[in-house]
């Protein structure tokens, strides 16, 4: 089991002709993802190198209608990218996931109040996130596959490289991951972490968590008091950036401790305060889980 | 992006948001000669001469003088210009003064905190303010959450004048007064919508004796992001207010943050750079910097990096700590190799390779004879850099 993406998953790559969008598309059919179409505007018809035997199409649409498409993926250059996240979700894709990093928060404030009124039932990961694991059956995004092992902890995290180096720590101590969903690192964002708390919570394939959250915002200290009430599943985390100076913009648009708010201590107090272990350091995030199960 | 007071209220003004009349200078003498034509403008003799800086905090260092009449005013120029402002924002080598504005003085009857920000919990932006003008914001927000009043922004309709009315009414605005704050909020969230701003700060908004709304400073930051919107706001950029460093790291789209150690770091991705200084720290060392090489970084942009790091004389070692998603191994091994072959290299590295097309970046490594201590894990890494560093000194 698991959540999200698996064998049902039938993906569309919008963006399949530029070098991100091409180069990880080759690496998810590798993978074993079944990508049944491709879209960039004015590129319909057209042969991506490596992928002959993946139909392109100039609308999302059609992707849908032709190829039977449920869930897309978005490497679209930032200035585009809200237009193909709505594209998509009015082409009637359930998932969309938008790995595109740098995209104003004026436009996804706009993409979040459409969908939220118009598209209820569509769900957004991203943007500016790695994607969505489920390993041994699907791959949506940019993480390597490779160190990914199929199993019973589920991962959400809002940094992209962070979630390899957790993934790969577990799957050396033989805890495989059911779903890894990287949730992106911008402030505003669809799925965040009580959604994905959620989902593992209910998912009969997920027997343990493990979260990775950072500075800035406060929606770790809400999964904090989410988790303590709703999840009985054994949970372990992580917070990057307890060294970061306050007002700097870490990288990530959301990653900036201002106002004296979203500090990596209060929100690693608010934690431990629901019951859950903190790893001390990045190396010890494979091992506070397995501490937590043992 | 940040701009200074200044350059805020202009872009105010431009919208019709009204700020009191005031005049820019880069020199005493251009300070100096703006005191009488602003004095002439506004019709008044007090005025006011304000740093510019980006710091806030200015008033309580010093940066900030209310003159009564032209010979005060000029002394203060001469005072502030070229002076070592030292806030509670700029660290204690403070900040050197080189810019200044001249302003009208004004007849107060009551000041006010309006900031505009986003809400991250709901995904909008939201308007803030209180009648606590003036005073830490913080310390209000702490004590006195209660005499803070927000309203969200509907993305559908923009800022309604009925949220203006109820503003008013929360922050004891009353009468004719009433329809100026009405008049100036259309035209202040207008400017936040168009200009992509992510924090907009006015503290204090005033009211004056003479019946007047306006805002006495002006806080303004841009969203990153958005700045190919916004190419005219290229122009507005201090370098003083800049890091050397940083500006080169800006011109490679490298996300980049000085920080006071000697470790320099080289990592993809913000979560993992922000952790590898967490990590640095945890075995006694301190990193140097924050540099999030980014994604989609191609082998120039990787040596870019790699040359900002080593020509930092603070560096004494080098972790370059890479787990490859959509940044590929080979790319980083390929910048690594290049900047080295440019500019040499003097200090220890360390480097741990993970993912995507991690045997190839090994191999590159390997057969570039580059003296390189290669690491395990990331524990691994910050063990050794940090004993490197150490050793080095």
């Amino acid at each position: 089991m698991s959540v999200l993406v698996g064998y049902d998953t039938r993906l569309v790559v919008q963006g399949m002709s530029g070098s991100a969008g091409a180069f990880h598309a080759r690496q998810m059919v590798e993978y074993g993802t079944r990508v049944v179409a491709g879209v960039t505007p004015g590129k319909g018809g057209a042969k991506v190198e490596g992928l002959e035997k993946v139909p392109m199409f100039d609308t999302v649409r059609e992707a849908v209608e032709k190829a039977g498409a449920n869930t897309s993926v978005i490497y679209v250059p930032p200035p585009f990218a809200a237009d193909s996240i709505l594209e998509a979700a009015a082409a009637g894709i359930d998932l969309v996931i938008a790995i595109t990093e740098g995209i104003p928060a004026r436009d996804m404030v706009k993409v979040k109040y459409v969908l939220d009124h118009d598209y209820p039932q569509v769900r957004l990961v991203g943007p500016n996130c790695p994607g969505v694991i489920t390993p041994g059956q699907c791959k949506v995004g940019i993480m390597p596959g490779y160190i990914h092992k199929p199993g019973g902890v589920g991962v959400v995290s809002r940094s992209g490289t962070l979630t390899y180096e957790v993934v790969g720590q577990l799957s050396a101590l033989g805890l495989g991951q059911s779903t890894a969903i990287g949730i992106g690192g911008d402030p505003v964002k669809g799925t965040d972490f009580i959604d994905a708390l959620k989902l593992f919570a209910d998912d009969p394939g997920t027997s343990s968590i493990f979260m990775i959250g950072e500075i800035g915002g406060d929606s770790e200290e809400r999964a904090a008091a989410f988790i303590k009430e709703n999840v009985k599943k054994p949970v372990a985390a992580f917070i990057g950036g307890q060294t970061a100076p306050p007002g700097k913009r870490m990288g990530h648009a959301g990653a900036i401790i201002s106002g004296g708010k979203g500090a990596a201590k209060d929100k690693i107090a608010a934690l431990q305060a629901a019951g859950i272990a903190v790893a001390a350091t990045p190396a010890e995030m494979g091992s506070t889980l397995a501490k937590v199960l043992a | 992006m940040k701009i200074h007071e200044y350059q805020g209220k202009q872009l105010l003004r431009k919208y019709g948001v009204p700020v009191p009349v005031g005049i820019p200078a880069m020199s005493v003498e251009d300070a100096i000669a703006a005191i009488p034509k602003v004095q002439e403008q506004a019709g008044t003799e007090v005025v006011v001469v304000k740093a510019q800086i980006h710091a806030g905090g200015r008033g309580k260092g010093g940066g900030v003088k209310v003159a009564k009449n032209r010979a005060e005013a000029e002394e203060a120029v001469k005072k502030i210009f070229g002076m070592q402002l030292v806030t509670k924002q700029t660290g204690p080598e403070g900040k050197k003064v080189q810019r200044l504005l001249v302003e009208q003085g004004l007849a107060l009857d009551h000041e006010f905190y309006l900031a505009m920000l986003l809400d991250r919990g709901i995904g909008r932006v939201i308007v803030m303010a209180s009648a606590e003008g003036g005073m830490d914001i913080e310390e209000v927000a702490e004590k006195h959450p209660e005499k803070i009043f927000k309203h969200a922004i509907d993305p559908a309709t923009g800022w309604m004048d009925w949220q203006s009315r109820l503003l008013a009414k929360q922050l004891g605005i009353t009468g004719k007064l009433v329809n100026e704050l009405v008049k100036m909020m259309g035209p202040l969230t207008k400017c936040y919508e168009e200009m992509d701003c992510s924090m907009l700060e006015l503290n204090p908004l005033v009211t004056t004796k003479d019946g007047r709304v306006l805002t006495l400073d002006a806080k303004i930051t841009f969203d990153d992001n958005a700045m190919f919107r916004h190419k005219e706001l290229e122009d507005w950029r201090d370098p003083n207010e800049e890091d050397a460093s940083e500006q080169e790291a800006k011109k490679w789209d490298l996300s980049y943050i000085s920080l006071e150690g000697n470790i320099g770091c080289m990592v993809n991705g913000a979560g993992l750079a922000m952790s590898t200084m967490d990590i640095i720290k945890y075995y006694g060392g301190a990193p140097a910097n924050f540099l999030d090489v980014g994604g989609g970084a191609t082998a120039e942009k990787v040596t870019a990096a790699f040359k900002i790091i080593t020509t930092d004389p603070d560096v004494k070692a080098i972790f370059v700590n890479i787990f490859g998603g959509i940044m590929k191994c080979d790319t980083i091994a390929e910048g690594v190799i290049t900047a080295v072959k440019e500019t040499g290299l003097k200090v220890p590295l360390v480097v741990r390779l993970e993912g995507t097309n991690v045997e190839l970046g090994k191999k590159m490594l390997a057969d570039s004879k580059l003296n390189i201590i290669a690491a395990d894990n990331m524990a691994d890494g910050a063990q050794k850099v940090v004993k490197a560093a150490k050793e080095a000194r």
